[in-house]
């Protein structure tokens, strides 16, 4: 059994941040993940952020990951624990871990869960046939392992992960038959969009797809158009020879902890589904329960990193360290994520986090 | 197949190893899951499912989906998307719920 003054559980962009700054204002931060990698998502990123130069735009996630951990190892009041993965959180504040095989208990003051998010699935005949892949996948193979995933890939959702998921593909000499989704219109940025159709991929809107076609293996894909009302359209359907079809359609927060702690959880949609409930400070209903990233609502990776400097910051604060400066930090940050989910392409993050404050 | 060429990205590969999917040797590297190092070998075909024996495969990469266990070293149930190789690792096709039998001899 151990005691430890601030726990950050997941080492992806949220809990990098959040145990930074936990961390800079000088409490004591043991950061656990699962993986026997830290970055996360962040290490498959082989494009330049957007953002601000606060959330290290220009750089690709990749870089941006590597500056955090390298940070984070050079402080003497940070433990770094990989292949730690947190299993349960108890009513008497204990985490029960999975470390390496062995069962560990550990009692944090505070708690930080930066857990993230898993890939949605989508309903069509034949999804189960090898060759349907998550996009999150698709990226692990080739910017993790340097795998080929596959010869011919249709892609499904034009938002920025099919995007720029697309384009990684294209650099690793994969084709990219088409690319469908099922909205009226490209759901992620133009300056992405454009840089594939220069290539002569055709990004498909109101298209998804009918049916997996293969025996043991995806042979080919059937699309169809839909109407306004969602609804395939009878006849339009076109077969499209791939050795794959890579899905990103959407992610789920991994809420389990939250749950598990009874921390209150609300349905939102625009969040991507179930959510904790969470105050301005980026804490939980349950008092010392914090969340940072994805898991609590799904967004760029840029604002993972500043609501994880914004829960680390409020978590040492309340361990009473850092109080000079919180305030000051706290309002900059605050800014920064104001100014990420600010124009259209806010919209959809906005409503949702209006919708936490609802009752 | 992998990759040795990418405009962004160099890959830094463990030590070769060993591995033998249904008894055939294939090669892959330290560090590398042993679903990646199928895949680089052509084998996309993992699992069988449990009712229907449709054949399964990779699909999410972190452990979650269930689409990759495997039977390792004799062990069934395995997420192979996880789990790293090791040299002269065994790795079979799952059919079925597994058998726990392995863990009662052992």
């Amino acid at each position: 059994m151990e005691h430890r003054e601030i726990v950050v559980v997941g080492g992806g962009p949220a809990g990098l941040c959040a145990a930074l700054q936990a961390a800079r204002l000088g409490a004591k931060v043991l950061l656990l993940e699962g993986d026997d990698r830290l970055g996360g998502q962040l290490i498959k990123q082989t494009h330049m952020f957007f953002g601000s130069e606060k959330q290290h735009a220009g750089t690709r996630g990749v870089d941006i990951s590597a500056m955090l951990v390298k940070e984070l190892k050079s402080m003497d009041n940070v433990e770094i624990r990989t292949n730690a993965m947190v299993i349960g959180r108890y009513d008497d504040g204990a985490l029960t871990v999975d470390e390496n095989d062995e069962f560990k208990l550990i009692y944090p003051e505070k708690v930080v869960f930066a857990t993230g998010a898993s890939e949605k699935m989508l309903m069509f005949a034949n999804n189960d046939l090898p060759g349907v892949y998550g996009a999150g996948a698709v990226q692990t193979l080739m910017n993790v392992f340097g795998v080929m995933p596959a010869k011919k890939v249709l892609m499904v959702g034009a938002g920025n992960i099919g995007l720029i998921v697309s384009y990684q593909l294209m650099q690793a000499g994969v084709e990219i038959a088409a690319i469908l989704d099922a909205g009226p219109q490209i759901g992620g940025y133009l300056v992405h969009a454009s840089k594939i159709r220069r290539a002569g991929v055709p990004i498909l809107t109101r298209h998804s797809v009918k049916e997996a076609i293969g025996t043991d293996m995806v042979e080919a894909a059937v699309i169809t158009q839909l109407d306004e009302s969602w609804q395939p359209i009878e006849g339009t359907e076109k077969t499209i020879e791939c050795d794959a079809i890579c899905l990103a359609v959407g992610l789920s927060p991994f809420a389990d902890l939250f749950w598990q702690a009874g921390c209150e959880m609300k349905f939102i949609p625009e969040l991507g589904g179930h959510v904790p409930s969470r105050d301005e400070n980026m804490e939980t209903s349950i008092e010392g329960i914090y969340l940072a990233g994805d898991v609590g609502g799904i967004e760029e990776a840029s604002a993972a990193m500043v609501e994880g400097y914004l829960a680390g910051l409020n978590a040492a604060v309340s361990l009473g360290y850092g109080l000079a400066e919180a305030e000051g930090l706290r309002a900059d940050l605050k800014d920064q994520l104001n100014d990420l989910r600010s124009g259209p392409v806010g919209d959809k993050i906005r409503s949702g986090l209006a919708k936490l404050q609802d009752d | 197949m992998r990759l040795e060429e990418h405009p962004i990205l160099k890959f830094d590969r463990g030590p070769r190893v060993t591995i033998y999917f249904e008894g055939k040797p294939i090669v892959a590297y330290e560090g590398e899951t042993v679903a990646a190092a199928l895949h680089a070998a052509g084998v996309y075909h993992l699992s069988d499912s449990q009712e229907q024996h449709r054949p399964r495969g990779f699909f999410c990469a972190i452990g979650q989906c269930s689409s990759c266990m495997m039977v390792v070293d004799g062990m069934p149930n395995v997420k192979t998307c996880i789990v790293k190789v090791k040299d002269g690792m065994s790795v079979q096709v799952q059919r079925g719920k597994g058998d726990l039998g392995w863990s009662i001899e052992k």
